[in-house]
């Protein structure tokens, strides 16, 4: 069965999200930024002004670094686009939703749950995942340009914070909805069932490492 | 002597082809992953980095936005020579990996640990690593470069000889179900393990046995080509797939690479080379040829020489 395909916008009505289902392949038209932990810090650390209107202009917030370059002339180019994992921003993501009014967070391997119920769901917006990793071509495609780039100079080429319009960019899968529920935990669970079988016969390293035992009163044979 | 110009266009090209063409034996078992895939998700992940690959050459644009650490291996026949010496050469690379970085483009990932300066190039301190190898005849240059993702699918462990089998077993399928939930590993990936060696020999091991060796290569070691047939499988039996899906496609090669560790430890690293398994490899001959492939080749017989002295006479002899 192939999953269902959606087109969505970067700027989506509450009964849009409302609608995504796990597993639903998105494609994205519309303004999208790119923001990490660069811009995060720089944003909500050093509280320096965020240089868009949002959620106006973009509610899509892409956890991606390009392979981009800026010509001597100021105009862009971008190669491939692709996500980097998403689980490393759960520190700035709840105020950075709430000052930005995020609704469509684009990244790699998603949140947990407790993300999800805890403000993903509250401020109205879902987790789009993409696909792979690493299909940096066919996401690159489905940018139609660069509109601008924001914090090179302070935060580099990777951390910036760039401004691409997207035309049926994609593909995404959507990774959680408005119950809260997880793509990624729904298939954790169902391989967890194998994993007694596939162990049988292993046994555990005669050296254990702290982290297996985080009792720090404990010794490690 | 080998002219420094031709080292560096050399390079360039390589740096070009690794990050747009994937290479044959990697899409061979791909493209056999995805006719056994029946998990929905994870085939349709499958097809989408298939019709990526091409994509990526169609375009001319990297396969991937993560560039991941691009790095130089490079071997040499003993007769070598190469213009200007091997500072000039190491200067010539990293010229390539800038060049490269800004004309392809790359993403320019390379940052410092502490205060994260970009130089937007992909080169810095200690960065592109260059690593060499020998081999007893010829007057040849191998280049190879390989982009290999740089956070998730790796670990180490000291094991001991009482860990046993079981216990390289319980730490392989430990690397593969920690970083193969949600994909963070990018797989179907070719597995690397490195046994042995000192600790750090271990993890470069590891590495070249993930980057340097084709799909479908087996170790001249007939018991240890087994394990890595039988690994091959165990990590597949799994039931996680692309994006840790469920699925029957984590591992689309396994490779094992030893070297003689100390005698009360068994020390043991993984590698993922991931979905987008960029490696490019040119010979530089003396008189200016240049011969593109993507087989690395490294593990000769020279490389895994157990004697003291090389005597080529006898290995041609068995």
């Amino acid at each position: 069965m192939s999953p269902r395909e959606v087109r969505l916008s970067t700027t989506p009505s509450d009964e849009a999200i409302a609608d995504l289902r796990l597993g639903d392949v998105v494609y994205l038209d519309g303004l999208m930024y790119t923001a990490r932990e660069g811009v995060y810090m720089r944003a909500l650390e050093d509280k320096a002004n965020i240089p868009m209107e949002l959620p106006s202009q973009s509610a899509a917030n892409f956890h991606c670094s390009p392979a981009a370059r800026i010509n001597p002339d100021g105009s862009f180019d971008m190669g491939a686009v692709t996500a980097t994992a998403s689980f490393r921003f759960a520190k700035w993501l709840p105020e950075w939703m709430a000052k930005t009014g995020a609704k469509l967070i684009v990244g790699k391997g998603g949140m947990t749950s407790k993300d999800y119920k805890e403000y993903f769901v509250p401020n109205g917006a879902v987790y789009l995942s993409t696909v792979g990793y690493g299909t940096g071509a066919l996401l690159g495609r489905g940018v139609e340009s660069v509109e601008a780039v924001h914090w090179n100079e302070e935060l580099g080429l990777a951390q910036a914070m760039w401004v691409i319009k997207c035309n049926k960019m994609g593909p995404f899968i959507v990774a959680s909805d408005m119950n809260g529920d997880c793509l990624f935990e729904r298939e954790n669970a169902k391989i967890a069932k194998n994993v007694e079988r596939v162990y049988e016969g292993t046994k555990p390293a005669v050296l254990k490492r702290y982290g297996e035992s985080d009792d720090r009163r404990d010794e490690v044979i | 002597m080998i002219p420094i110009s031709l080292i560096q266009s050399t390079a360039e090209v390589l740096m070009d082809k690794a990050a747009i063409e994937i290479p044959q034996d990697y899409l061979d078992g791909l493209q056999q992953a995805a006719k056994t895939e029946d998990g929905d998700l994870s085939s349709f992940v499958l097809k989408a980095m298939l019709d990526n690959y091409e994509a990526a050459k169609e375009d001319r644009r990297a396969m991937c936005g993560d560039t991941g650490v691009p790095r130089w291996f490079v071997k040499m026949g003993n007769e070598a020579q190469v213009e200007g010496g091997m500072v000039a050469m190491e200067t010539a690379l990293r010229r390539a990996t800038a060049n490269a970085t800004n004309g392809v483009p790359l993403r320019p990932n390379r940052v410092h640990p502490l205060w994260r300066t970009d130089h937007d190039n992909n080169v810095g301190i200690g960065a592109p690593e260059i690593e060499y190898g020998f081999e007893p005849e010829g007057e040849w240059i191998d280049l190879i470069t390989v982009h290999k993702g740089g956070l998730f699918g790796t670990d180490y462990r000291m094991l001991f000889p009482s860990d046993g089998i079981q216990g390289i077993k319980r730490f392989y399928l430990d690397s593969l179900m920690a970083f193969g939930k949600r994909g963070l590993a990018c797989q179907p990936a070719i597995i690397g393990i490195g046994l042995g060696g000192s600790k750090d020999t271990c993890m470069a091991l590891g590495k070249r046995a993930s980057t340097l060796r084709i799909v479908g290569s087996r170790n001249s070691d007939p018991r240890i080509a087994e394990m890595e047939d039988e690994f091959k499988e165990l990590g597949n039996s799994i039931g996680m797939g692309a994006m840790g899906f469920v699925g029957k496609n984590m591992v689309i090669d396994c490779n094992i690479e030893v070297g003689y560790c100390h005698t009360g430890g068994m020390p043991m690293s993984v590698h993922a080379f991931c979905l987008s398994s960029r490696r490019a490899v040119a010979r530089i001959h003396v008189d200016g040829r240049v011969e593109y492939r993507t087989d690395p080749d490294w593990f000769t017989p020279y490389q895994r020489r157990e004697t003291v002295d090389w005597e080529p006479q006898r290995e041609a002899a068995e």
